[in-house]
């Protein structure tokens, strides 16, 4: 049986766990004080040895990354924070900020070093407006403790770094988007190649990379590429928070090895809600492919979640029980990829106005019998002829929950999705608390 | 769309000036301070105003219609006056399942308002919004971007009756009392408010797990007594030529011309690159 793994989370607990005062106290900023010591080729190395890969989504190894970086040419490198944490279902960055905001800024002196950067960018989506309060204080409490400025800890070596607030745009977290973003401009993603690490911002080599993937780098400085890889699996190594929502006993978020398996997170969360059953679940986000009640036993790593047929990216983990309409949920979403499409490229900005009216009508109980075949051809020409993600998210959430609900979506044809399922029973309260 | 070419007043221009000057020297190209300009705009009218448009532009050399086409992209600019509290709440699938859609409705009916709209009073504003990250939260609402966690109807319209009597309410995670609109957009310019120690560090459901290992005396690993791992070859994987399609947004750097050697070549693009990145 696999068990919890506190690290990122270990402090906070702690009485004002976000301020520097208490992140020193439990060894916050050792690792910056080594690391700055360090040859910085022996850091970037030691990220690509311990097998962090990107806690973002996207699971791409870290420290490669880093290493796709050209050589210095004496211009600018910067490091861009994606903390535009907007997936639905994903709720692990917010909290860690808002909990130890300096965890993430020793993370960004040590890769700022790293990679050779003078000038890092946390990039926050607007709507928190508390956790970018508590970043504001924290960059503040280390630059006039000298860990970041200038000629820190007497090294020579200078590093700002800039807390900017994003303004409501789910496409932001798409990392090419949200560096015209960061630039002043409408968040639209960019074609790639060339990718960011060769021109991103301001057209110069730059490293995007999630808010826990660079928390995680301290402690793979001050405990070692040993320790990191003793957790988790053979290609997916190390730990990572998995956040339970929805229909469970105790959601919430729950620091683990890669590896611990659905079953056992389900069982930490005391299952699925009193007297009720799971019907689905999405493994990392509404724009991972659903699981049902057959995959409880899914390992929870890259590979074992993608051989499900799905992905593990934000290890959000939405548990939905045998009262939820699946039709209301993929409507839902559909709705969000509509609301969040930038418009950009016509396949996801048209496709999705015509997936949300199809679904629209099934949940009314008013489709048509060619509806669900008509939805599949619409995702399929959406998926995959998108500029970015989002297109691909979009198709995703359909395509699956056909697979394993169809009949469900050809009941619309005839039946309101709230007389098969109705929506008073999913609540989190009921008549006397609400 | 910009009509009224009205300006600040000297002395309001004068000390927007001044933090406009602030926020531009955050940035090493001027541009980058659009976006905390357009919260300065909206902590001094509450809106994206056309005069705050023209300052922005004026600020950055940009034209009036470049601001616009950027302030119109994002949702948390507000082209009308808004109200002094956004009550939003998640109606995005998992909320909205959890509750999200009853609570909306409750306070429609009770503000007499539907979606983006504003109480005569200038007082509420109601949105339904995105998921904001608080899932473990279920049903989550937020005003002025405080987080309001695990609402029902009934609890939601109590908050909302608070903030129509002109009492302050105070978020479960957040500030000891949920600012004004313009208080919290001079925030999100970059300009603390010295309200970063009230609150909660985190609230019950992002410390259930670690309360577990507690319980249970889980740990993680203890920490070898070795460090960093040994470095290897430093050298990166041979960068290959890539394609030189220059598509961003018109005037984006992606548009640039090609000035640096590292424009040339670009590193193999993996299938695992591209997913799932739009969190």
């Amino acid at each position: 049986m696999t068990t919890l793994a506190p690290i990122l989370s270990d402090i906070w607990d702690a009485p004002r766990s976000w301020t520097l005062a208490t992140y020193t106290e439990h060894q916050g900023y050792d690792a910056w004080r080594t690391a700055i010591q360090t040859d910085p080729t022996d850091l970037v190395n030691a990220v690509k040895d311990s097998g962090l890969r990107g806690r973002g989504g996207a699971g791409f190894p870290t420290g490669l990354k880093w290493s796709f970086l050209p050589p210095p040419d004496g211009g600018p490198r910067y490091l861009v924070v994606n903390a535009d944490e907007s997936e639905p279902g994903t709720c692990k960055d917010i909290p860690l900020m808002l909990a130890n905001p300096h965890s993430l800024i020793e993370g960004v002196a040590i890769t700022s070093f790293a990679i050779g950067s003078n000038h890092a960018f946390i990039y926050l989506r607007g709507e928190v407006v508390h956790v970018y309060r508590r970043l504001l204080a924290a960059v503040r409490e280390a630059r006039e403790a000298g860990l970041l400025g200038t000629n820190i800890l007497g090294t020579g070596y200078d590093l700002e770094v800039t807390v900017h607030a994003g303004a409501g745009a789910y496409i932001c977290g798409e990392e090419t988007a949200l560096l015209d973003s960061l630039e002043g401009r409408r968040g639209q993603p960019r074609l790639k190649p060339p990718f960011p690490a060769v021109a991103g911002l301001y057209a110069r080599p730059t490293v995007v990379n999630n808010v826990e993937s660079i928390a995680s780098v301290p402690t793979i400085v001050r405990n070692g590429v040993d320790w990191f890889t003793s957790m988790g699996t053979e290609k997916s190594k190390g730990h990572g928070l998995f956040s339970l929502s929805g229909h469970v006993t105790r959601p919430g978020q729950y620091e683990a090895p890669l590896g611990i398996t659905f079953r056992e997170l389900l069982d930490m969360a005391g299952g699925v809600r009193d007297g009720h059953s799971l019907k689905f679940w999405t493994p990392g986000g509404s724009s991972t492919p659903i699981l049902t009640a057959e995959h409880m036993d899914v390992v929870m790593d890259y590979e074992s979640v993608g051989a499900a047929g799905s992905m593990l990216a934000t290890r959000a983990i939405q548990v939905f029980d045998e009262t939820t309409s699946v039709v209301r949920c993929v409507s839902r979403w559909t709705d969000f990829y509509q609301h969040e499409s930038c418009g950009k490229c016509t396949p996801c900005r048209e496709g999705t106005f015509w997936l949300k009216q199809i679904l629209h009508r099934l949940e009314a109980g008013k489709g048509t019998e060619s509806d669900v075949d008509l939805l599949l051809d619409v995702a399929g020409n959406i998926e995959g002829r998108s500029f970015c993600a989002l297109g691909d998210a979009a198709a995703t959430p359909i395509k699956s929950a056909i697979k394993y609900f169809r009949e469900e979506f050809e009941q619309g044809v005839h039946t309101p999705a709230w007389e098969l399922f109705p929506y008073e029973a999913n609540a989190a309260f009921s008549g006397a608390t609400a | 769309m910009v009509t009224d070419n009205r300006g600040y007043a000297p002395d309001v221009r004068a000390r927007l000036t001044a933090d406009a000057d602030q926020i531009l020297a955050r940035y090493p190209e001027a541009r980058s301070a659009l976006l905390p300009l357009l919260h300065l705009v909206q902590s001094e009218d509450g809106y994206v105003s056309p005069a705050g448009i023209a300052f922005c532009a004026d600020v950055l050399d940009l034209s009036r219609a470049s601001v616009s086409a950027v302030a119109t992209f994002y949702s948390q600019y507000k082209r009308r006056p808004n109200g002094e509290y956004t009550v939003g709440v998640c109606t995005n699938t998992l909320c909205a399942v959890m509750g999200g859609d009853a609570i909306f409705d409750r306070l429609s009916e009770r503000l007499g308002i539907g979606h983006d709209e504003t109480t005569e009073d200038g007082r509420i504003t109601l949105e339904r919004v995105e998921c904001n990250a608080a899932c473990d939260y279920a049903p989550v609402m937020v005003i002025n971007w405080e987080f309001f966690d695990n609402q029902t109807p009934t609890s939601a319209v109590d908050v909302v009756d608070a903030l129509l009597e002109g009492r302050p309410v105070t978020p479960t995670r957040g500030a000891d009392t949920v600012a004004t609109f313009r208080e919290v957009s001079r925030v999100l310019a970059g300009f603390e408010d010295g309200r970063a120690d009230e609150g909660v560090g985190a609230g019950p459901a992002t410390l259930v797990g670690l309360e577990m290992s507690r319980a249970k005396g889980w740990t993680a690993p203890a920490a070898a007594s070795g460090e960093t791992a040994e470095p290897e070859d430093a050298a990166g994987p041979d960068a290959q030529a890539a394609g030189t399609e220059q598509v961003g947004d018109t005037g984006s750097s992606a548009e640039r011309e090609e000035t640096t050697p590292a424009d040339e070549s670009a590193e193999p693009v993996t299938k695992s690159e591209e997913k799932g990145s739009s969190e």
